[in-house]
């Protein structure tokens, strides 16, 4: 059984704006699932769409084997969601929200206390407990809605760019915190623009563009297709431009250097051959993540075939 | 089907409107307790005085009960109008819309909220015109039933504003332009027999005029019209708002994209 299987959805908005064109995936019972694309690709449709907060034009969708139409009760106590932008009520203290949404839910009140006062120590939010929601830092508010999002335990959770405009810090306790729950046996759907996030946390990857779904597969298939790989050297100023017949070299600028590998290409061969032209190499990175060169890469094959 | 999680549900949606309108109590019980004080001073010692007698009844008897039921009109209404227009506002409904909650629940939720508004805050008025007049009460049973439908009724019409509303201005225009004409036109200052015949069959069509008609039974035991034909009417405005607020949520109308 998937966590979440679904068929051909379309969603045509008002005014004929075609934000889902047919798309198709599943996600395995368990799994940690990265759906990525350029802002505007539809994901946060598809999830508006199988959270029940837009109407989908057509298509299916079950959640753990319940159909989103006609067991919509049970689908929706199976799925928490945390949504991209905040949409508590800003005037109400953390635990009054945590409480309520427990009782949408079902919950009752003496046990949505103890479950509140659990997600909001482990999410750092229990000593804000009684302060309004608006008077929160913004990496509080997104895990208040992680919080929220997990008061009735759902066996599958969807973050809409959870970690977006949150410092790096708060970033990585949350990424600890969501590697414990899928841990736990939650299945986890993130979407994310921070691609070095995808691609530490995820088993397998979507990319959704232009309402199409143009990849769904494991993350170590596809970043085994990335041929190249670019890496920036930090050099002293070099008396003459470096050459090389086994790889391409760019000079940035007077201390840095870009250098274009094969995937079949030994980083051995770059430093003997920058040492033996008298270039001393001080530090080195790549010049993007490497989810990032593939991403670019697919999305910008998706926009040529369009 | 009402199991056990939805009267779990029931129960957080009516708390959290309480807490909401008890939270700012500053905007939402002293006003109408103030306006109200205001009318029974004004029309009633001041002008009442020398307007003497209507339908029996000392003018300030008279129009306590009209001034109680607009009370908890306007409040019932703008209490439900501007907690759901501002959820909607905030996005926060989407954590109702997420939840395994039926809409009738959440429509039940909201009216609970509203008939708990309306009702305190008729409370308090009438405690207050005990300042100004010996009240009396004729008929508690119909006194109670009439302010809880009438209270119901525009719970639910303040739901149906709050669905339709894409700005703030939206959920002050119907009760600016509809809800204070209908409810001063509706007989709280004077007996609808006073009019000229046109005027009174007109004031037929204003379904305000049946609620504080009802009410004035209760309190005082005289009625322009028949008290089953006010409820008749009553009820069959409450079953008609319900049906059309319960079809657009079920369609997703102002909710859903």
């Amino acid at each position: 059984m998937y966590a979440i299987d679904i068929k051909d959805i379309k969603k045509i908005y008002k005014g004929g704006v075609e934000a889902l064109k047919g798309i198709s995936l599943q996600v395995k019972k368990g799994d940690f699932y990265a759906l990525l694309g350029p802002n505007g690709a539809g994901k946060s449709t598809l999830i508006g769409i199988i959270s029940s907060l837009v109407n989908k034009t057509s298509g299916k969708i079950s959640v753990f084997g319940y159909d989103l139409e006609s067991q919509l009760e049970q689908a929706k106590a199976k799925i928490g969601l945390v949504p991209q932008e905040f949409n508590f009520n800003q005037f109400e203290p953390p635990l009054q929200i945590l409480v309520n949404q427990a009782g949408y839910y079902g919950i009752k009140r003496q046990e949505a206390l103890i479950r509140a006062e659990k997600y909001l120590k482990q999410l750092d939010l229990w000593g804000k407990r009684d302060q309004p929601s608006r008077e929160l830092s913004g990496g509080m508010k997104r895990r208040l809605m992680i919080a929220r999002a997990l008061m009735h335990e759902p066996c599958l959770l969807i973050l809409d760019e959870p970690t977006a405009g949150v410092d790096i810090e708060v970033r990585r306790t949350m990424w600890a915190f969501l590697t414990e729950l899928n841990k736990q046996g939650v299945t986890i759907i993130l979407t994310t623009h921070y691609l070095e996030e995808a691609e530490m946390l995820c088993r397998n990857i979507g990319i959704i563009d232009k309402g199409c779904l143009v990849e769904n597969t494991s993350m170590k298939s596809l970043l085994a297709r990335l041929e190249t790989e670019t890496f920036i050297f930090d050099v002293d100023p070099p008396t003459h431009l470096p050459s090389s017949e086994f790889f391409s070299i760019k000079q940035v600028d007077e201390v840095t250097l870009e250098i274009e590998l094969d995937k079949n290409q030994s980083l051995n061969k770059v430093f003997a051959e920058l040492s033996a032209q008298g270039v001393r190499v001080n530090s080195m990175r790549n010049k993007a993540n490497r989810l990032e060169e593939l991403f670019i890469g697919l999305v910008e094959k998706g926009s040529k075939n369009v | 089907m009402f199991n056990h999680n939805y009267f779990i549900a029931l129960k957080s949606i009516w708390r959290k409107e309480i807490n909401r309108f008890l939270r700012i109590w500053v905007q939402t019980l002293v006003p109408p307790v103030i306006t109200m004080s205001l009318y029974f001073v004004i029309f009633g010692n001041l002008i009442g005085a020398r307007i003497g007698e209507m339908n029996g009844f000392d003018y300030m008897s008279f129009i306590v009960p009209g001034l109680i039921m607009m009370s908890v009109i306007t409040n019932s209404y703008s209490n439900v109008a501007s907690s759901f227009f501002s959820a909607k506002f905030q996005r926060n409904v989407e954590e109702l819309l997420v939840a395994p909650v039926p809409n009738y629940v959440i429509i039940l939720g909201y009216i609970g909220g509203g008939v708990t508004r309306g009702l305190m805050v008729g409370f308090m008025v009438t405690c207050v015109s005990l300042f100004f007049v010996d009240l009396q009460i004729f008929n508690i049973f119909v006194l109670i039933l009439s302010v809880i439908c009438t209270s119901i009724l525009f719970s639910i019409g303040g739901l149906l504003n709050a669905i339709f509303a894409k700005t703030f201005d939206d959920i002050s225009i119907i009760p600016t332009f509809v809800l204070t004409p209908l409810t001063y036109l509706g007989g709280v200052f004077y007996s609808i027999n006073l009019l000229p015949d046109f005027w009174q069959a007109v004031s037929h069509f204003n379904p305000v005029f049946y609620m504080i008609n009802a009410f004035r039974y209760g309190f005082l035991g005289i009625a322009d019209v028949s008290l089953i034909w006010s409820f008749s009417v009553i009820i069959a405005f409450i079953v008609a708002l319900y049906t059309l607020v319960a079809v657009l949520l079920s369609k997703g109308i102002g909710i859903r994209s």
